[in-house]
Protein backbone atom coordinates (compact mmCIF):
# COMPACT_ATOMS: atom_id res chain seq x y z
CA UNK A 1 0.00 0.00 0.00
CA UNK A 2 2.99 2.45 0.81
CA UNK A 3 4.41 1.62 -2.01
CA UNK A 4 1.26 2.35 -4.09
CA UNK A 5 1.06 5.94 -2.55
CA UNK A 6 4.95 6.69 -3.29
CA UNK A 7 4.13 5.56 -6.69
CA UNK A 8 1.33 7.46 -7.35
CA UNK A 9 2.79 10.04 -5.52
CA UNK A 10 4.80 11.18 -8.47
CA UNK A 11 3.51 13.95 -10.61
CA UNK A 12 5.22 12.72 -13.73
CA UNK A 13 4.07 9.04 -13.13
CA UNK A 14 1.06 10.45 -13.16
CA UNK A 15 1.22 12.18 -16.23
CA UNK A 16 2.75 8.92 -18.08
CA UNK A 17 0.29 6.86 -16.78
CA UNK A 18 -2.89 9.18 -18.15
CA UNK A 19 -0.66 9.15 -21.43
CA UNK A 20 -1.21 5.37 -21.14
CA UNK A 21 -5.07 5.51 -20.19
CA UNK A 22 -5.46 7.53 -22.99
CA UNK A 23 -3.19 5.71 -25.59
CA UNK A 24 -5.35 2.52 -24.33
CA UNK A 25 -8.71 4.14 -24.67
CA UNK A 26 -7.11 4.95 -28.37
CA UNK A 27 -5.88 1.45 -29.06
CA UNK A 28 -9.41 -0.42 -27.53
CA UNK A 29 -12.09 2.00 -29.30
CA UNK A 30 -10.64 3.10 -32.54
CA UNK A 31 -10.94 -1.07 -33.67
CA UNK A 32 -14.41 -1.28 -32.44
CA UNK A 33 -15.53 1.30 -34.04
CA UNK A 34 -13.70 0.59 -37.32
CA UNK A 35 -15.15 -3.16 -37.45
CA UNK A 36 -19.14 -2.14 -36.00
CA UNK A 37 -18.96 -0.76 -40.32
CA UNK A 38 -17.14 -3.51 -41.29
CA UNK A 39 -19.72 -5.76 -39.94
CA UNK A 40 -22.53 -4.37 -40.36
CA UNK A 41 -21.36 -4.36 -44.09
CA UNK A 42 -20.11 -8.14 -43.83
CA UNK A 43 -23.15 -8.96 -41.96
CA UNK A 44 -24.98 -7.70 -44.47
CA UNK A 45 -23.53 -9.49 -46.94
CA UNK A 46 -23.90 -12.59 -45.04
CA UNK A 47 -27.96 -11.91 -45.23
CA UNK A 48 -28.07 -10.97 -48.17
CA UNK A 49 -25.98 -13.94 -49.95
CA UNK A 50 -26.66 -17.00 -48.20
CA UNK A 51 -23.84 -19.04 -50.21
CA UNK A 52 -21.67 -16.32 -48.80
CA UNK A 53 -22.88 -16.31 -45.02
CA UNK A 54 -20.64 -20.02 -44.25
CA UNK A 55 -17.51 -19.29 -45.73
CA UNK A 56 -17.09 -15.72 -44.30
CA UNK A 57 -18.63 -16.99 -41.22
CA UNK A 58 -16.15 -19.89 -40.91
CA UNK A 59 -13.66 -17.48 -41.62
CA UNK A 60 -14.32 -15.66 -39.17
CA UNK A 61 -14.18 -18.14 -36.34
CA UNK A 62 -10.56 -19.15 -37.90
CA UNK A 63 -9.72 -15.96 -37.49
CA UNK A 64 -10.93 -15.57 -33.93
CA UNK A 65 -8.88 -18.64 -32.83
CA UNK A 66 -5.35 -17.11 -33.99
CA UNK A 67 -3.13 -16.13 -30.83
CA UNK A 68 -3.26 -12.18 -30.54
CA UNK A 69 0.50 -11.88 -29.59
CA UNK A 70 1.03 -13.93 -33.04
CA UNK A 71 -1.55 -11.62 -34.97
CA UNK A 72 0.43 -8.75 -33.47
CA UNK A 73 3.87 -10.49 -35.31
CA UNK A 74 2.11 -11.63 -38.40
CA UNK A 75 0.56 -8.30 -39.70
CA UNK A 76 4.14 -5.93 -39.77
CA UNK A 77 4.99 -9.15 -42.35
CA UNK A 78 1.41 -9.38 -43.92
CA UNK A 79 1.16 -5.25 -44.67
CA UNK A 80 4.44 -4.47 -44.42
CA UNK A 81 4.38 -2.00 -41.06
CA UNK A 82 7.11 -1.62 -38.74
CA UNK A 83 7.23 -4.06 -35.87
CA UNK A 84 6.33 -1.73 -33.39
CA UNK A 85 4.03 0.64 -35.25
CA UNK A 86 0.89 0.97 -33.22
CA UNK A 87 -1.29 0.69 -35.99
CA UNK A 88 -0.92 -3.36 -36.14
CA UNK A 89 -2.56 -3.18 -32.56
CA UNK A 90 -5.32 -1.34 -34.27
CA UNK A 91 -5.60 -3.58 -37.31
CA UNK A 92 -5.27 -6.66 -35.21
CA UNK A 93 -7.98 -5.81 -32.95
CA UNK A 94 -10.08 -4.59 -35.70
CA UNK A 95 -9.82 -8.00 -37.19
CA UNK A 96 -10.68 -10.13 -33.92
CA UNK A 97 -14.10 -7.48 -33.58
CA UNK A 98 -15.32 -7.93 -37.11
CA UNK A 99 -15.06 -11.71 -36.98
CA UNK A 100 -16.93 -11.40 -33.88
CA UNK A 101 -19.40 -8.67 -34.57
CA UNK A 102 -20.04 -10.47 -38.04
CA UNK A 103 -22.09 -13.36 -37.06
CA UNK A 104 -24.72 -11.17 -34.62
CA UNK A 105 -25.12 -8.83 -37.29
CA UNK A 106 -26.15 -11.34 -39.79
CA UNK A 107 -28.26 -13.36 -37.40
CA UNK A 108 -30.32 -10.12 -35.84
CA UNK A 109 -30.58 -9.14 -39.54
CA UNK A 110 -32.10 -12.55 -40.45
CA UNK A 111 -34.47 -11.99 -37.83
CA UNK A 112 -36.17 -9.18 -38.88
CA UNK A 113 -39.56 -9.88 -39.32
CA UNK A 114 -40.10 -10.62 -43.40
CA UNK A 115 -43.20 -9.02 -42.91
CA UNK A 116 -41.64 -5.87 -41.77
CA UNK A 117 -39.34 -5.74 -44.56
CA UNK A 118 -41.79 -6.54 -46.96
CA UNK A 119 -43.82 -3.60 -45.84
CA UNK A 120 -40.85 -1.44 -46.21
CA UNK A 121 -40.11 -2.35 -50.05
CA UNK A 122 -44.06 -1.87 -50.79
CA UNK A 123 -44.28 1.40 -49.54
CA UNK A 124 -41.43 2.59 -51.62
CA UNK A 125 -38.35 2.13 -49.77
CA UNK A 126 -35.20 2.05 -51.72
CA UNK A 127 -32.91 -0.61 -50.63
CA UNK A 128 -30.15 1.13 -49.00
CA UNK A 129 -32.73 3.21 -47.40
CA UNK A 130 -34.50 0.50 -45.66
CA UNK A 131 -31.40 -1.21 -44.41
CA UNK A 132 -30.15 2.08 -42.82
CA UNK A 133 -33.60 3.03 -41.74
CA UNK A 134 -35.12 -0.12 -40.62
CA UNK A 135 -33.10 -3.06 -40.60
CA UNK A 136 -30.10 -1.65 -38.83
CA UNK A 137 -31.99 -0.19 -36.19
CA UNK A 138 -33.97 -3.13 -35.53
CA UNK A 139 -30.68 -5.58 -35.76
CA UNK A 140 -29.75 -2.79 -33.02
CA UNK A 141 -30.23 -4.41 -29.86
CA UNK A 142 -27.96 -7.64 -30.71
CA UNK A 143 -25.09 -5.34 -31.89
CA UNK A 144 -25.36 -4.07 -29.14
CA UNK A 145 -25.02 -7.43 -27.10
CA UNK A 146 -21.66 -7.90 -29.43
CA UNK A 147 -19.83 -4.52 -28.99
CA UNK A 148 -20.32 -5.27 -25.26
CA UNK A 149 -18.26 -8.40 -25.43
CA UNK A 150 -15.91 -6.95 -28.37
CA UNK A 151 -15.39 -3.76 -26.06
CA UNK A 152 -14.40 -5.95 -23.16
CA UNK A 153 -12.24 -8.24 -25.10
CA UNK A 154 -10.36 -5.02 -27.07
CA UNK A 155 -9.48 -3.22 -23.85
CA UNK A 156 -8.01 -6.17 -22.49
CA UNK A 157 -6.24 -7.30 -25.68
CA UNK A 158 -4.45 -4.07 -26.09
CA UNK A 159 -2.43 -4.53 -23.03
CA UNK A 160 -0.97 -7.63 -24.66
CA UNK A 161 0.60 -5.10 -27.33
CA UNK A 162 2.74 -4.05 -24.95
CA UNK A 163 4.97 -7.31 -25.28
CA UNK A 164 5.87 -6.33 -29.03
CA UNK A 165 6.37 -2.68 -27.47
CA UNK A 166 3.02 -0.54 -27.99
CA UNK A 167 1.71 1.35 -25.71
CA UNK A 168 -1.20 1.27 -23.21
CA UNK A 169 -1.64 0.22 -19.72
CA UNK A 170 -0.12 -3.09 -20.66
CA UNK A 171 3.05 -1.02 -20.11
CA UNK A 172 2.52 -0.94 -16.24
CA UNK A 173 2.64 -5.07 -16.49
CA UNK A 174 5.82 -5.15 -18.49
CA UNK A 175 6.97 -2.45 -16.47
CA UNK A 176 6.09 -4.28 -13.14
CA UNK A 177 7.29 -7.63 -13.80
CA UNK A 178 10.60 -6.59 -15.25
CA UNK A 179 11.39 -4.30 -12.02
CA UNK A 180 9.71 -6.87 -10.23
CA UNK A 181 7.71 -4.03 -8.48
CA UNK A 182 3.72 -4.99 -7.29
CA UNK A 183 2.67 -1.20 -7.67
CA UNK A 184 2.39 -0.42 -11.83
CA UNK A 185 0.84 -3.97 -11.95
CA UNK A 186 -2.13 -2.96 -9.43
CA UNK A 187 -2.61 0.31 -10.59
CA UNK A 188 -2.77 -1.30 -14.50
CA UNK A 189 -5.70 -3.68 -13.02
CA UNK A 190 -7.57 -1.05 -11.50
CA UNK A 191 -7.30 1.20 -14.60
CA UNK A 192 -8.12 -1.61 -17.00
CA UNK A 193 -10.80 -2.87 -15.17
CA UNK A 194 -12.48 1.01 -14.66
CA UNK A 195 -11.68 1.81 -17.94
CA UNK A 196 -13.90 -1.53 -19.30
CA UNK A 197 -16.47 -0.86 -16.54
CA UNK A 198 -17.14 3.14 -17.54
CA UNK A 199 -17.03 1.93 -21.31
CA UNK A 200 -19.45 -1.09 -21.32
CA UNK A 201 -22.05 1.84 -19.32
CA UNK A 202 -21.41 3.78 -21.60
CA UNK A 203 -22.82 1.13 -24.28
CA UNK A 204 -25.65 0.59 -22.51
CA UNK A 205 -26.47 4.07 -22.24
CA UNK A 206 -25.90 4.46 -25.95
CA UNK A 207 -28.21 1.46 -26.66
CA UNK A 208 -30.79 2.56 -24.41
CA UNK A 209 -30.87 6.34 -26.56
CA UNK A 210 -30.76 4.01 -29.39
CA UNK A 211 -33.97 1.43 -28.83
CA UNK A 212 -35.93 3.38 -27.09
CA UNK A 213 -38.84 0.96 -28.57
CA UNK A 214 -36.65 -1.90 -27.51
CA UNK A 215 -37.45 -1.56 -23.35
CA UNK A 216 -41.07 -0.23 -23.36
CA UNK A 217 -43.53 -2.93 -22.33
CA UNK A 218 -46.60 -4.05 -24.44
CA UNK A 219 -50.20 -2.98 -22.65
CA UNK A 220 -52.57 -4.65 -24.61
CA UNK A 221 -55.64 -3.04 -23.85
CA UNK B 1 -58.68 1.61 -62.61
CA UNK B 2 -56.69 -1.30 -62.35
CA UNK B 3 -56.21 -3.76 -65.86
CA UNK B 4 -54.52 -7.32 -65.89
CA UNK B 5 -54.05 -8.13 -69.68
CA UNK B 6 -53.73 -11.79 -70.16
CA UNK B 7 -51.16 -12.14 -67.21
CA UNK B 8 -49.01 -15.09 -66.26
CA UNK B 9 -47.23 -15.66 -63.39
CA UNK B 10 -44.60 -18.91 -63.22
CA UNK B 11 -42.26 -19.17 -60.88
CA UNK B 12 -38.63 -20.92 -61.11
CA UNK B 13 -39.63 -23.98 -59.87
CA UNK B 14 -41.95 -24.01 -62.94
CA UNK B 15 -45.64 -23.41 -61.28
CA UNK B 16 -47.93 -21.28 -62.56
CA UNK B 17 -49.52 -18.79 -59.89
CA UNK B 18 -51.30 -16.56 -62.02
CA UNK B 19 -52.45 -18.35 -65.55
CA UNK B 20 -53.84 -15.63 -68.28
CA UNK B 21 -55.49 -13.32 -66.19
CA UNK B 22 -57.69 -10.98 -67.65
CA UNK B 23 -59.98 -8.69 -65.34
CA UNK B 24 -60.58 -5.20 -65.05
CA UNK B 25 -60.60 -3.55 -61.31
CA UNK B 26 -63.24 -0.43 -61.97
CA UNK B 27 -61.85 2.57 -60.22
CA UNK B 28 -63.26 3.34 -56.98
CA UNK B 29 -64.80 0.04 -55.93
CA UNK B 30 -63.71 -2.63 -53.59
CA UNK B 31 -62.84 -5.73 -55.38
CA UNK B 32 -61.96 -8.70 -53.42
CA UNK B 33 -59.81 -11.68 -54.84
CA UNK B 34 -60.63 -14.53 -52.98
CA UNK B 35 -59.84 -18.41 -53.34
CA UNK B 36 -58.27 -21.65 -51.75
CA UNK B 37 -54.27 -20.94 -50.65
CA UNK B 38 -52.21 -21.72 -53.95
CA UNK B 39 -54.85 -19.87 -56.29
CA UNK B 40 -52.66 -17.07 -57.16
CA UNK B 41 -54.60 -14.59 -55.08
CA UNK B 42 -51.84 -12.62 -53.29
CA UNK B 43 -49.58 -13.02 -56.13
CA UNK B 44 -52.07 -11.43 -57.91
CA UNK B 45 -52.22 -8.30 -55.80
CA UNK B 46 -48.67 -8.01 -55.66
CA UNK B 47 -48.53 -7.90 -59.07
CA UNK B 48 -49.62 -4.41 -59.41
CA UNK B 49 -46.94 -2.81 -57.04
CA UNK B 50 -44.37 -4.53 -58.29
CA UNK B 51 -43.36 -6.80 -55.19
CA UNK B 52 -43.54 -9.32 -58.11
CA UNK B 53 -42.91 -9.05 -61.83
CA UNK B 54 -44.97 -10.81 -64.16
CA UNK B 55 -44.15 -13.17 -66.05
CA UNK B 56 -45.87 -11.95 -69.46
CA UNK B 57 -48.75 -9.83 -69.43
CA UNK B 58 -49.06 -6.50 -69.05
CA UNK B 59 -50.92 -4.87 -66.32
CA UNK B 60 -51.89 -1.05 -66.20
CA UNK B 61 -52.86 1.15 -63.50
CA UNK B 62 -55.04 4.05 -64.68
CA UNK B 63 -54.00 3.41 -68.29
CA UNK B 64 -50.23 3.25 -67.06
CA UNK B 65 -48.11 0.28 -67.73
CA UNK B 66 -46.35 -0.59 -64.57
CA UNK B 67 -43.65 -1.37 -66.16
CA UNK B 68 -42.53 1.40 -66.99
CA UNK B 69 -42.99 3.11 -63.39
CA UNK B 70 -39.82 2.79 -61.22
CA UNK B 71 -40.86 0.54 -58.41
CA UNK B 72 -40.50 2.68 -55.05
CA UNK B 73 -42.25 5.83 -57.28
CA UNK B 74 -44.80 3.39 -57.94
CA UNK B 75 -45.04 2.37 -54.53
CA UNK B 76 -44.98 5.56 -52.65
CA UNK B 77 -48.49 5.97 -55.48
CA UNK B 78 -50.13 2.90 -54.13
CA UNK B 79 -51.08 2.05 -50.28
CA UNK B 80 -50.63 -1.05 -49.02
CA UNK B 81 -51.72 -2.87 -46.03
CA UNK B 82 -50.84 -6.46 -44.91
CA UNK B 83 -51.37 -9.12 -42.51
CA UNK B 84 -50.34 -7.89 -38.82
CA UNK B 85 -50.31 -4.72 -40.01
CA UNK B 86 -46.32 -5.06 -40.85
CA UNK B 87 -45.75 -1.66 -38.43
CA UNK B 88 -42.28 -0.53 -38.06
CA UNK B 89 -41.67 -2.00 -34.23
CA UNK B 90 -38.99 1.32 -33.79
CA UNK B 91 -41.21 3.85 -34.81
CA UNK B 92 -43.78 5.78 -33.22
CA UNK B 93 -47.12 5.37 -34.05
CA UNK B 94 -47.03 8.61 -35.50
CA UNK B 95 -44.02 7.73 -37.48
CA UNK B 96 -45.34 4.75 -38.68
CA UNK B 97 -48.49 6.55 -39.91
CA UNK B 98 -46.05 9.47 -41.92
CA UNK B 99 -43.72 6.68 -43.57
CA UNK B 100 -44.60 7.26 -47.21
CA UNK B 101 -45.09 11.48 -46.77
CA UNK B 102 -41.16 11.34 -45.40
CA UNK B 103 -39.97 8.88 -48.30
CA UNK B 104 -41.42 11.22 -51.05
CA UNK B 105 -39.66 14.61 -49.00
CA UNK B 106 -42.52 15.92 -46.92
CA UNK B 107 -40.62 17.85 -43.93
CA UNK B 108 -41.16 16.25 -40.65
CA UNK B 109 -43.53 18.30 -39.00
CA UNK B 110 -46.11 18.77 -41.92
CA UNK B 111 -45.70 14.69 -42.30
CA UNK B 112 -46.78 14.47 -38.75
CA UNK B 113 -49.35 16.90 -38.73
CA UNK B 114 -50.48 14.94 -42.20
CA UNK B 115 -50.28 11.68 -40.20
CA UNK B 116 -52.23 12.76 -36.99
CA UNK B 117 -55.48 13.60 -39.40
CA UNK B 118 -55.14 10.23 -40.28
CA UNK B 119 -55.20 8.75 -37.06
CA UNK B 120 -58.57 10.24 -36.52
CA UNK B 121 -59.59 9.16 -39.80
CA UNK B 122 -59.01 5.63 -38.35
CA UNK B 123 -61.10 6.36 -35.22
CA UNK B 124 -57.63 6.28 -33.09
CA UNK B 125 -56.83 8.43 -30.03
CA UNK B 126 -54.37 11.23 -30.95
CA UNK B 127 -52.25 10.02 -28.09
CA UNK B 128 -51.73 6.66 -29.40
CA UNK B 129 -49.55 8.61 -31.53
CA UNK B 130 -46.73 8.88 -29.16
CA UNK B 131 -46.96 4.81 -28.55
CA UNK B 132 -45.14 2.11 -30.47
CA UNK B 133 -46.90 -0.75 -32.00
CA UNK B 134 -46.28 -2.75 -29.17
CA UNK B 135 -48.32 -0.88 -26.97
CA UNK B 136 -50.95 -1.31 -29.56
CA UNK B 137 -53.88 -3.98 -29.64
CA UNK B 138 -54.39 -6.21 -32.75
CA UNK B 139 -57.38 -3.98 -33.94
CA UNK B 140 -55.71 -0.86 -33.28
CA UNK B 141 -52.14 -2.08 -35.11
CA UNK B 142 -54.53 -2.94 -38.00
CA UNK B 143 -55.60 0.13 -38.23
CA UNK B 144 -52.31 1.99 -37.78
CA UNK B 145 -51.56 -0.23 -40.80
CA UNK B 146 -54.73 1.28 -42.91
CA UNK B 147 -53.52 4.69 -41.92
CA UNK B 148 -49.83 4.23 -43.22
CA UNK B 149 -51.44 3.21 -46.61
CA UNK B 150 -53.82 6.46 -46.80
CA UNK B 151 -51.15 8.69 -45.37
CA UNK B 152 -50.40 9.89 -49.20
CA UNK B 153 -53.86 10.04 -50.24
CA UNK B 154 -52.62 7.20 -53.20
CA UNK B 155 -55.50 6.39 -55.64
CA UNK B 156 -55.10 2.71 -55.07
CA UNK B 157 -54.84 0.35 -52.10
CA UNK B 158 -53.82 -2.84 -52.28
CA UNK B 159 -54.34 -5.27 -48.75
CA UNK B 160 -53.79 -8.74 -48.01
CA UNK B 161 -55.54 -10.25 -46.30
CA UNK B 162 -55.52 -7.35 -43.52
CA UNK B 163 -57.74 -8.79 -41.21
CA UNK B 164 -57.23 -12.40 -40.57
CA UNK B 165 -55.28 -12.28 -37.90
CA UNK B 166 -57.53 -10.41 -35.65
CA UNK B 167 -60.42 -12.00 -33.43
CA UNK B 168 -64.26 -12.43 -35.78
CA UNK B 169 -65.61 -9.57 -33.65
CA UNK B 170 -62.48 -6.85 -34.10
CA UNK B 171 -62.48 -7.97 -37.80
CA UNK B 172 -66.15 -7.39 -38.37
CA UNK B 173 -65.52 -3.63 -36.97
CA UNK B 174 -62.61 -3.25 -39.00
CA UNK B 175 -64.45 -4.31 -42.00
CA UNK B 176 -67.39 -1.87 -41.37
CA UNK B 177 -64.56 0.66 -40.71
CA UNK B 178 -62.87 0.30 -43.96
CA UNK B 179 -66.51 0.34 -45.46
CA UNK B 180 -67.26 3.87 -43.82
CA UNK B 181 -64.10 5.06 -45.27
CA UNK B 182 -64.15 4.21 -48.89
CA UNK B 183 -67.54 6.13 -48.66
CA UNK B 184 -65.65 9.32 -47.61
CA UNK B 185 -62.37 8.81 -49.60
CA UNK B 186 -63.57 6.56 -53.00
CA UNK B 187 -60.60 4.73 -53.66
CA UNK B 188 -59.43 1.86 -55.96
CA UNK B 189 -59.29 -0.77 -53.40
CA UNK B 190 -58.07 -4.19 -54.41
CA UNK B 191 -58.64 -6.98 -50.83
CA UNK B 192 -56.94 -10.41 -51.18
CA UNK B 193 -58.64 -12.89 -48.55
CA UNK B 194 -59.25 -16.55 -47.93
CA UNK B 195 -63.34 -16.11 -46.21
CA UNK B 196 -65.71 -15.98 -48.62
CA UNK B 197 -67.77 -14.02 -46.22
CA UNK B 198 -65.42 -11.57 -45.75
CA UNK B 199 -65.55 -11.44 -49.44
CA UNK B 200 -69.54 -11.06 -50.35
CA UNK B 201 -69.95 -8.60 -46.95
CA UNK B 202 -67.15 -5.93 -48.07
CA UNK B 203 -67.19 -6.59 -51.63
CA UNK B 204 -68.70 -4.73 -54.79
CA UNK B 205 -67.14 -7.11 -56.86
CA UNK B 206 -65.34 -10.44 -56.00
CA UNK B 207 -62.97 -12.37 -58.20
CA UNK B 208 -62.75 -15.61 -57.09
CA UNK B 209 -59.78 -18.03 -57.93
CA UNK B 210 -58.97 -21.66 -58.31
CA UNK B 211 -56.17 -23.57 -57.92
CA UNK B 212 -53.72 -23.20 -60.50
CA UNK B 213 -54.14 -19.19 -60.56
CA UNK B 214 -57.24 -19.18 -63.10
CA UNK B 215 -59.97 -16.68 -62.37
CA UNK B 216 -63.45 -18.90 -62.32
CA UNK B 217 -65.61 -15.80 -61.59
CA UNK B 218 -66.00 -12.12 -61.44
CA UNK B 219 -69.24 -10.84 -60.25
CA UNK B 220 -70.84 -8.59 -58.04
CA UNK B 221 -71.47 -10.73 -54.58
CA UNK B 222 -75.06 -11.24 -55.52
CA UNK B 223 -74.53 -12.84 -58.31
CA UNK B 224 -71.87 -14.84 -56.97
CA UNK B 225 -74.31 -16.31 -54.97
CA UNK B 226 -77.29 -16.68 -56.70
CA UNK B 227 -75.42 -17.88 -60.00
CA UNK B 228 -72.11 -19.27 -59.31
CA UNK B 229 -70.26 -20.08 -62.51
CA UNK B 230 -69.62 -23.56 -61.92
CA UNK B 231 -69.21 -26.94 -59.31
CA UNK B 232 -66.04 -25.04 -57.62
CA UNK B 233 -67.70 -21.54 -57.47
CA UNK B 234 -70.48 -23.08 -55.80
CA UNK B 235 -68.59 -25.54 -53.80
CA UNK B 236 -66.34 -22.32 -52.38
CA UNK B 237 -69.17 -19.92 -51.77
CA UNK B 238 -70.22 -22.86 -49.38
CA UNK B 239 -73.70 -23.79 -47.88
CA UNK B 240 -76.10 -21.68 -46.57
CA UNK B 241 -75.98 -20.11 -50.22
CA UNK B 242 -79.43 -19.27 -51.06
CA UNK B 243 -80.05 -18.08 -47.39
CA UNK B 244 -76.54 -15.63 -47.49
CA UNK B 245 -77.82 -14.49 -50.98
CA UNK B 246 -80.60 -12.73 -49.13
CA UNK B 247 -78.50 -10.34 -47.52
CA UNK B 248 -78.36 -8.81 -51.21
CA UNK B 249 -82.29 -8.41 -50.89
CA UNK B 250 -84.04 -5.33 -49.40
CA UNK B 251 -86.76 -6.31 -47.40
CA UNK B 252 -88.91 -3.03 -48.71
CA UNK B 253 -91.30 -5.59 -50.43
CA UNK B 254 -92.12 -7.48 -46.91
CA UNK B 255 -95.43 -5.84 -44.86
CA UNK B 256 -95.11 -5.39 -41.52
CA UNK B 257 -98.04 -5.71 -39.66
CA UNK B 258 -99.46 -4.80 -36.31
CA UNK B 259 -98.55 -6.33 -33.51
CA UNK B 260 -100.34 -6.65 -30.22
CA UNK B 261 -98.34 -5.35 -27.36
CA UNK B 262 -98.28 -4.98 -23.31
CA UNK B 263 -96.67 -2.48 -21.41
CA UNK B 264 -93.59 -3.75 -18.81
CA UNK B 265 -95.08 -2.64 -15.44
CA UNK B 266 -98.49 -2.15 -15.96
CA UNK B 267 -101.43 -4.61 -15.29
CA UNK B 268 -102.30 -6.77 -18.28
CA UNK B 269 -105.04 -8.22 -19.12
CA UNK B 270 -105.41 -12.53 -19.89
CA UNK B 271 -105.46 -13.36 -23.24
CA UNK B 272 -105.18 -16.28 -25.94
CA UNK B 273 -102.49 -14.84 -28.19
CA UNK B 274 -98.73 -14.27 -27.94
CA UNK B 275 -97.70 -10.28 -27.04
CA UNK B 276 -94.92 -8.41 -27.13
CA UNK B 277 -93.80 -6.91 -24.05
CA UNK B 278 -92.26 -3.18 -24.75
CA UNK B 279 -90.80 -0.62 -22.43
CA UNK B 280 -91.87 3.25 -21.93
CA UNK B 281 -89.48 3.94 -24.81
CA UNK B 282 -91.37 1.17 -27.05
CA UNK B 283 -88.02 -0.81 -27.49
CA UNK B 284 -89.25 -4.98 -27.52
CA UNK B 285 -88.50 -6.94 -23.42
CA UNK B 286 -89.48 -9.90 -24.86
CA UNK B 287 -92.76 -12.16 -25.74
CA UNK B 288 -95.81 -12.88 -23.26
CA UNK B 289 -96.51 -16.65 -23.85
CA UNK B 290 -100.64 -17.29 -24.55
CA UNK B 291 -102.52 -18.19 -21.41
CA UNK B 292 -99.83 -16.50 -19.24
CA UNK B 293 -101.63 -15.32 -16.26
CA UNK B 294 -100.33 -12.14 -14.96
CA UNK B 295 -100.17 -10.55 -10.98
CA UNK B 296 -100.31 -7.11 -10.87
CA UNK B 297 -97.62 -5.25 -12.90
CA UNK B 298 -95.69 -7.06 -15.86
CA UNK B 299 -92.53 -8.04 -14.95
CA UNK B 300 -89.87 -9.06 -17.43
CA UNK B 301 -89.32 -12.40 -15.64
CA UNK B 302 -92.30 -13.91 -16.93
CA UNK B 303 -91.45 -13.35 -20.36
CA UNK B 304 -90.18 -15.44 -23.00
CA UNK B 305 -86.86 -14.49 -24.24
CA UNK B 306 -87.51 -12.51 -27.91
CA UNK B 307 -85.84 -13.38 -31.44
CA UNK B 308 -83.48 -11.56 -33.35
CA UNK B 309 -84.79 -8.03 -34.12
CA UNK B 310 -84.54 -6.06 -38.14
CA UNK B 311 -84.20 -3.15 -38.73
CA UNK B 312 -86.70 -1.55 -41.29
CA UNK B 313 -84.88 -0.90 -44.16
CA UNK B 314 -82.34 -3.99 -44.10
CA UNK B 315 -82.14 -7.04 -45.73
CA UNK B 316 -84.67 -9.55 -46.05
CA UNK B 317 -82.35 -12.05 -44.52
CA UNK B 318 -82.97 -9.93 -41.19
CA UNK B 319 -86.98 -9.89 -41.63
CA UNK B 320 -86.47 -13.94 -42.34
CA UNK B 321 -84.06 -14.58 -39.86
CA UNK B 322 -86.33 -12.54 -37.18
CA UNK B 323 -89.01 -14.80 -37.97
CA UNK B 324 -87.30 -17.65 -38.00
CA UNK B 325 -85.92 -17.05 -34.65
CA UNK B 326 -88.85 -15.50 -32.55
CA UNK B 327 -90.78 -17.96 -30.01
CA UNK B 328 -93.93 -16.54 -31.67
CA UNK B 329 -93.27 -16.89 -35.06
CA UNK B 330 -93.36 -13.35 -35.33
CA UNK B 331 -90.45 -10.88 -36.43
CA UNK B 332 -90.48 -7.98 -34.71
CA UNK B 333 -89.43 -4.89 -36.92
CA UNK B 334 -88.17 -2.03 -35.40
CA UNK B 335 -87.29 1.42 -36.88
CA UNK B 336 -83.40 3.25 -36.11
CA UNK B 337 -84.11 4.53 -32.40
CA UNK B 338 -84.89 0.26 -31.50
CA UNK B 339 -88.74 1.19 -31.01
CA UNK B 340 -91.24 -1.48 -32.41
CA UNK B 341 -92.77 -0.78 -36.02
CA UNK B 342 -94.91 -4.36 -35.71
CA UNK B 343 -93.73 -7.76 -37.01
CA UNK B 344 -93.64 -10.38 -40.44
CA UNK B 345 -93.95 -13.95 -40.28
CA UNK B 346 -91.70 -16.47 -42.38
CA UNK B 347 -94.88 -17.39 -44.87
CA UNK B 348 -95.01 -13.38 -45.03
CA UNK B 349 -91.20 -13.20 -46.07
CA UNK B 350 -91.04 -16.68 -47.71
CA UNK B 351 -94.29 -15.32 -49.91
CA UNK B 352 -92.12 -12.06 -51.03
CA UNK B 353 -88.89 -14.14 -51.95
CA UNK B 354 -91.06 -16.68 -54.47
CA UNK B 355 -92.63 -13.21 -55.71
CA UNK B 356 -88.85 -11.99 -56.53
CA UNK B 357 -87.58 -15.25 -58.30
CA UNK B 358 -90.83 -15.59 -60.20
CA UNK B 359 -90.64 -11.80 -61.10
CA UNK B 360 -86.94 -12.24 -62.17
CA UNK B 361 -87.90 -15.89 -64.14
Amino acid sequence: MGDLVKYLGDAGTRGLILDMLLEHIYLSLLPLVISVVLAVALGWVCHRFGWFRGALLGAANIVYTVPSLALFAIIPAVIGTQVLDINNVVIALTVYTTALLTRPVSDALDAVPVQITAAATAMGFRPLRRFLTVELPLAVPVLFAGLRVGSVSNISLVSVGALIGTGGLGVLFTDGFRSRYLAPIIVGIVLTLLLALVVDGLLVALRQWLTPWNHIRGVKS
Amino acid sequence: MIEFRAVTKRFDDGTIAVNNLDLVVEAGTITVFVGPSGCGKTTSLRMVNRMIDPSSGTILVDGKDILSVDPPMLRRGIGYVIQQAGLFPHRTVLDNVATVPLLSGWSRSKARGRAAELLELVGLPAELGKRYPVQLSGGQQQRVGVARALAADPPVLLMDEPFSAVDPVVREGLQDELLRLQAELDKTIVFVTHDIDEAVRIGEKVAVFREGGILAQYDRPAELLARPADDFVAHFVGKDRGYRSLSFVDASGVEVGAVPLVQVSEAVEPSGEWRLAVDDRRHPRGWLAPGTTVDGPLVEDVLKPGGSLFEVGQSIRGALDAALSSPSGLGVAVDAEGAVVGAVTATQVLAVIEGLRESRG
